[in-house]
């Protein structure tokens, strides 16, 4: 695993150059994704929620076989479809068009949510609003009274999918920091997560704490954790 | 003989109760019985809570339902799409109730309902404002919250294929809601794309036995509900009169 997280970072820093001039800092959307798609192992069953967690199955590296759920009853879903493909039939939970690929099969929500509760799905990769030091995460509500409450699978899928990554700005648009002590927002599901794929680095939720284990490009330790609500522990030395 | 082939739409739901509990199928449109729905609005039963994962888009189908003041309280995991009007504007102005689920609870709701399974308990939902006031317990260390079934005096929903004795397929993940709603209500009614044949559906390949299916109702090309958005279409039309 650490060979395989060190080849990646220099893989993302390698890439991350000719981006430079569309942020200042750290990786982008498309590097976030593409970070945390090296760690999708081959053989594995994914469920990719909307957002940037779609954009990992574009980069997950030659090689390596993995099947996509997309939890309105397909598994084996392919890419977006072409003109000629459309079909209203056949959509993924964000309700797009997708394609199926050979050896797909479609079933009905209870069998979905059984792969998913029966923890036969491998990872599913979320993003988040908060997320705790203890792993608990908040991304379905802000609790605005006001707001239409709307949480679809994502309860589902944190509750029984055997390992949650989350990929996530470091810090909301004003600046205030995601990661925290406790959520403040309402939770999705507590202690779920397993780790974080930040603008800024790669964090592992463990029993001691949270761990630093990878920091983006011209990122340093102290950057992040100035931007951290919690006291990070630091793999990196 | 057994042939549970009704002639329409109208004569299908003719029977719907006001107050009755409705589950329709679909997830957004894929699935939506959308000839059966707006059949519903001509009906014209009134304060029926009605299951969907999602309250409609536009201002047909679901949406036009919720509209047309037909749904007291809707049973849904995602109330917003991306098209959804009708609902938010109810909603906000306490003009219908909401009981949110998570979309997998929901699914296993139905499910046991069909099953004659009065509760169950799932890890979902733990420790989350949607578990309040209900149950726990622990089983092997780990806390789970008790959910009860749903159970409805009607489901609607549509199928691509179907014979007499109502035996159903599906198309793709139009699937969705469709086979454990039909196992849940107490009137499943049906609207599909074809009727075939006794035998012609290899028993391999049934997705939900007729058992499950009380009425079967031919639309052999059922209007989309994205393509009717596209257009403008308001159902039903004087509607559109009335409010413009």
């Amino acid at each position: 695993m650490n060979q395989s997280v060190s080849k990646a970072a220099q893989e993302n820093a390698k890439n991350a150059k000719p981006e430079r001039d569309m942020q200042q800092v750290g990786w982008n959307r498309e590097q976030m994704a593409k970070r945390c798609a090296q760690d999708i192992e081959d053989g594995s069953y994914v469920n990719l929620g909307i957002g940037i967690p779609e954009k990992v199955a574009q980069y997950v590296p030659d090689g390596r076989e993995v099947i996509y759920h997309t939890e309105n009853g397909l598994l084996g879903m392919g890419t977006a479809p072409s003109e000629d493909e459309l079909d209203p039939d056949l959509i993924n939970a964000g309700k797009k068009p997708v394609t199926a690929i050979p050896g797909a099969s479609y079933f009905h929500h209870g069998d979905s949510f059984a792969m998913i509760r029966g923890n036969h799905i491998d990872v599913c990769v979320l993003g988040a609003m908060q997320v705790s030091a203890k792993g608990d995460l908040a991304n379905w509500s802000t609790g605005a009274a006001d707001a239409i409450p709307a949480v679809g699978g994502a309860m589902d899928l944190v509750a029984g999918v055997k390992t949650i990554y989350i990929i996530t700005q470091h810090t909301t648009k004003n600046g205030e920091a995601k990661i925290l002590p406790e959520c403040t927002f309402p939770l999705t599901g507590q202690g779920v997560v397993s780790r974080i794929y930040s603008d800024l680095a790669v964090i592992d939720v463990t029993a001691q704490g949270l761990v630093l284990t990878e920091l983006a490009p011209e990122v340093s330790f102290e950057y992040v954790q100035a931007r951290t609500g919690v006291e990070l522990i630091n793999a990196l030395g | 003989m057994i042939d549970k082939n009704i002639s329409s739409c109208a004569t299908a739901v003719a029977d719907i109760k006001d107050g009755d509990t409705v589950m329709i199928g679909g997830f957004g449109e894929a699935g939506s019985p959308i000839e059966l729905i707006h059949a519903l609005i001509d009906h014209g039963a009134k304060d029926l809570t009605v299951i969907n994962n999602n309250t409609g888009s536009g201002r047909v189908g679901l949406a036009a339902l919720i509209e047309n003041n037909q749904v007291a309280k809707m049973i849904c995991s995602y109330p917003r799409t991306a098209n959804s009007l009708v609902f938010p504007e109810l909603y906000r102005n306490n003009k219908i109730q909401l009981e949110l689920v998570p979309q997998g609870t929901l699914a296993e709701r139905i499910r046991a309902g069909g099953a004659g399974v009065p509760a169950f308990y799932t890890k979902t939902s733990v420790g989350t404002p949607l578990a309040k006031g209900k149950e726990i317990r622990n089983f092997d260390g780990h806390d789970y919250v008790m959910e009860r079934s749903l159970k409805a005096d009607f489901a609607l929903i549509k199928a691509k294929c179907a014979d007499r004795y109502g035996n159903l397929i599906f198309n793709k993940t139009a699937r969705n809601f469709a086979p454990i709603m039909a196992m849940a209500a107490t009137n499943t009614l049906v609207q599909v794309n074809q009727v075939v044949a006794l035998g012609d559906i290899n028993p391999e390949h049934v997705v939900t036995p007729g058992i499950f299916v009380n009425r079967i109702i031919e639309v052999a090309n059922p209007q989309q509900e994205s393509q009717l958005v596209k257009d403008g279409v308001v159902y039903p039309p004087m509607n559109k009169v009335a409010g413009e």
